[in-house]
């Protein structure tokens, strides 16, 4: 079998969290005269269930399906990445999903929570008493549990030539080109962007014509180097992407605002493309 | 001369696959044209005969499995393949 390891990643050591150490550097300092101080007391367990979508290609007769873990919370951290690593950790190490970062810079670990897209590093874990279902990214192919295919999603973002292109030389050989202040600021609310697919996996738009329509995100991209001051393709790149399919089909749902788990909006730079194809 | 059987959409992108595979290994080098061709071609017999047919979900993900793994060869700085044996 050819590529069948290929997904699998050894557990992070977390050597620095573990209960075991901490617990002997307590006790280290009460020297041995002294019985160990009793265990402070437990708070109560508060269980809390996660429905978990499971799927695993090494076991195809297997068919998609929600799994439950109970997981204490007064015993976990408050995020939903906190209590996956927890299900990983204690439970059931093959729960496979992406995470990097753990503080949403780097757009790993986006997933459907609760029916809403959002990284699972930046979602609470929601008080109510009912499960909470985690579920891959809506709409997109899945390799394994909480992973999804980006594979046509990154190649939409490099459609877009996400680089400045310039047409004269620059005026001195290794030196960088400058920008007033006023255009600097014109690219707040779009270079945040962390291509975590949270928002164009919630357009309807996408989901129909994922192909086709370009989507959110690397439309968002797309005006990030349209409205930069420096790049001198500005009317190329606007010629590029004035299709019925690659721009028109954002119908202003606006999905994508109540997604982006960065407070973006890439509805506002999609309009902003529309109006700047109506004035060229 | 009997008539082929009708396929149907799913076969059809399995056997364009395993001849996308085909071809691309053409453009290597003889030796390892062989081989690309050996394991390709152990990889779908062994599916063929392992893999439920009505398990659309699985084969549908080998598919796109097997269409990424082509696009990587593709790539002219590509020499071959290699496989490794996964004891289970």
């Amino acid at each position: 079998m050819a590529a069948a390891a290929l997904l699998r990643r050894s557990p992070a050591a977390r050597a620095l969290l573990s209960p075991a150490l901490s617990s002997r550097l307590v006790t280290s300092k009460h020297h041995s005269s002294s019985p160990a101080p009793p265990p402070p007391p437990k708070a109560p367990a508060a269980m809390k269930t996660f429905s978990i979508y499971r799927w695993d290609p090494d076991s195809p007769s297997t068919k998609p399906h929600l799994k439950d873990y109970q997981v204490d919370l007064s015993d976990c951290g408050p995020m939903v990445l906190d209590a996956l690593l927890k299900i990983k950790n204690e439970q059931d190490p093959s729960l496979t999903f992406r995470r990097s970062c753990r503080e949403g810079i780097c757009g790993s670990c986006a997933m459907n929570i609760d029916g809403d897209n959002g990284l699972a590093c930046l979602t609470k874990i929601s008080s109510a008493s009912s499960a909470s279902t985690v579920s891959p990214l809506p709409h997109m192919f899945v390799i394994k549990d909480l992973v999804v295919d980006m594979t046509n999603f990154y190649n939409q973002y490099k459609s877009v030539e996400p680089w400045l292109k310039r047409k004269d030389p620059p005026s001195q050989e290794g030196k960088e080109i400058l920008q007033t202040k006023a255009d600097r600021a014109k690219l707040d609310g779009m270079y945040e962007c962390i291509l975590c697919a949270c928002c164009s996996t919630s357009c309807p738009s996408y989901w129909w014509n994922p192909e086709e329509y370009l989507g959110p995100a690397a439309l968002l991209h797309a005006n990030r180097w349209i409205q930069d001051s420096r790049d001198q393709f500005t009317k190329e790149r606007l010629d590029a992407i004035n299709d019925e399919f690659k721009l028109y089909r954002c119908h202003t749902i606006k999905n994508c605002i109540h997604a982006c788990p960065k407070g973006l909006n890439p509805a506002k730079q999609i309009d902003t493309i529309k109006k700047l194809q109506i004035d060229t | 001369m009997t008539s082929r059987p009708k396929l149907s959409g799913i076969q059809k992108q399995v056997l364009a696959l395993y001849r996308g595979f085909l071809r691309t290994a053409r453009l290597k080098a003889p030796e390892e044209r062989r081989r690309i061709e050996s394991v390709v071609s152990a990889e779908f017999r062994d599916n063929a005969r392992n893999v439920d047919r009505r398990n659309f979900v699985y084969i549908e993900y080998l598919l796109r499995r097997g269409k990424r793994q082509l696009e990587q060869l593709k790539n002219p700085d590509i020499t071959g393949l290699a496989t490794l044996e996964v004891k289970k």
